[in-house]
């Protein structure tokens, strides 16, 4: 069988089972909240009341973590609000085989279409709760308390937001697949998130940290992709005014590229063992 | 590939590794691993079957327990992939064996109806045409808005049956008897199929029971051990089984 011929083959399944791509998407945002009091409004209050909290702490205990980043709420939402895609989508993706195990042994479906599902449907209610930023910046500038000088720049958000779906694809396929055979990987993955969570410049700004001089440590922070994904989207809605000081073309790229490795090994290896889940499930 | 062919199973085998010991730990692992002692045990459970359903033919598969008829059922609806071989359906697959398996227990039975039908490959919109008929046959008018977590076994089974045979499929695939609801919803379930038969849907049915495959199939198939021993009209090879049944 040519190429152009398995393209078409995978093209005409995809067609087929698009139907319940939208649907498992559906679910997994209608069930999110069933049966409870506020139901989708959790999607807004639960960033706005959590990045309260650490704003709380981070401002106001352990102090100085708001030195030279403008408004340090918006600062700290935006990273929080990126963050909080990756971790809950990876994380969804990557229980996503198990957890429709009882499916998979029984209809024939794509496999790819349940970790897809759980990306796609975080990745809606991340952009509802992309609202609460609106928000926030709408309070600080019409209370005139350290406004957010907004600039047509803004519109540069998507591309941090479209590659970090990718990046989140990329890993979220390879975590469902690595957990199928390792489901230690469900435990272990809670400790790289709290982890990333630190490393990940979202609480402080990298630049107000302390290095040792020769800067090794600060070019591992920037091996991160998520720090030049969070940084770009920062310097589009906070910096547009100083938009070609804050925003780093190179990290553009660095981050892209991640992204799109990212995404050739996770599907690479998810394609691979797929046949094989059934048996471990 | 013959377009009359509405299944071709091609030298499909089908292996399981078995782990005799039961190593379920990663201490265990490793030292069994570091002493050679990892043995797995290599189960066959369909060792080279082929043959071809033409387009409108009920081919019934026999078999004692443990002839790998599952298996051969699974591999077919696309569920396992074959370790060996290949296998190839035209159109849509109806497989009746575990009906509401992609149903969500916290879902409706309205939402329930539509993401059902999305496994099959159906767009809400044909579904919505299709709708009032499912829930009317399938009896739910009242409850079809509870969650599906509170329905009883019989409820789901109905409302699965009406889902998957709302629209008539290509392949219909049978294990046994269809013993869904009470007498009244057997009798409708039993119609409909028979309706469905009777349309020249090609059907896969699998049984021990020789009548009901003389009655249902004009083909049949022996399975015994994984390994496909006899193939013909369904007459002759329920006579076969018949005297293996007898001489077991």
């Amino acid at each position: 069988m040519g190429i152009a011929s398995a393209v078409k083959n995978h093209k005409d399944n995809f067609m087929k089972y698009r139907f319940l791509l939208k649907e498992l998407v559906r679910k997994n945002i209608k069930l999110q909240y069933r049966d409870s009091f506020l139901g989708m409004f959790w999607t807004f209050l639960q960033p706005l009341l959590t990045t309260i909290v650490l704003v709380f702490v981070f401002n106001n205990i352990f102090g100085r973590s708001s030195n030279g980043v403008g408004n340090y709420t918006v600062f700290l939402l935006i990273g929080r609000l990126l963050f909080d895609f990756f971790s809950q989508s990876t994380k969804r993706a990557m229980r996503s085989i198990r957890s429709n195990g009882a499916m998979i042994k029984k209809v024939y479906v794509p496999k790819y279409i349940y970790p897809l599902s759980q990306i796609l449907s975080t990745f809606v209610t991340f952009l509802i709760s992309l609202s609460v930023l609106v928000v926030v910046i709408l309070f600080f500038n019409i209370t005139n308390n350290n406004p957010i000088h907004l600039t047509w720049r803004v519109v540069y958000c998507v591309i941090p937001v479209m590659i970090l779906f990718v990046f989140s694809l990329g890993v979220g396929m390879f975590l469902a697949t690595v957990s199928v055979f390792f489901r230690d990987m469900e435990n272990l993955y809670d400790v790289i998130t709290t982890l990333l969570f630190y490393i990940t410049p979202i609480v402080y700004n990298i630049e107000s940290l302390k290095f040792a001089s020769g800067g090794i440590q600060r070019v591992i922070f920037k091996l991160n992709p998520l720090y030049g994904i969070i940084g770009m989207f920062r310097a589009a809605v906070i910096w547009g005014d100083k938009f070609t000081h804050y925003w780093d073309m190179k990290l553009m790229w660095y981050s892209a590229a991640c992204s799109v490795i990212a995404l050739i090994i996770g599907f690479f290896v998810f394609y691979k063992n797929q046949d094989r889940f059934i048996l471990h499930i | 590939m013959n377009n009359n062919y509405a299944v071709e199973v091609d030298h499909v085998s089908m292996k399981f590794n078995i782990n005799k010991e039961g190593v379920d730990n990663a201490k265990e692992y490793f030292v069994r691993l570091v002493k050679h002692q990892l043995h797995f045990v290599e189960f066959w459970a369909l060792k080279d079957i082929s043959f071809k359903v033409e387009k409108g033919d009920r081919v019934g598969i026999l078999g004692f327990n443990g002839a790998g008829k599952s298996t051969l059922l699974k591999v077919i609806a696309g569920v396992l992939k074959p370790t060996q071989g290949s296998v190839s359906v035209k159109g849509v697959v109806a497989p009746m064996l575990e009906l509401g398996a992609g149903f969500d227990g916290n879902y409706s039975g309205r939402e329930n109806v539509f993401l059902y039908a999305a496994t099959m490959g159906f767009s809400r919109k044909f579904i919505e045409k299709k709708y009032d008929e499912i829930v009317e046959f399938a009896e739910l008018e009242e409850f079809i808005d509870a969650p599906l977590k509170s329905y009883s076994s019989g409820m789901r089974a109905r409302l699965g049956f009406a889902i998957a045979t709302a629209v008539k499929p290509d392949v219909l695939i049978l294990d046994e008897v269809l013993s869904v609801g009470d007498a009244a919803f057997r009798a409708k379930s039993q119609k409909r199929i028979e309706s469905m038969m009777g349309d020249g849907v090609t059907v896969l049915y699998v049984s021990h029971s020789t009548d009901k495959v003389e009655e249902i199939c004009n083909k049949a198939i022996i399975l015994d051990h994984g390994q496909m021993i006899a193939a013909g009209n369904s007459v002759e090879i329920s006579k076969i089984y018949q005297s293996m049944t007898l001489n077991k």
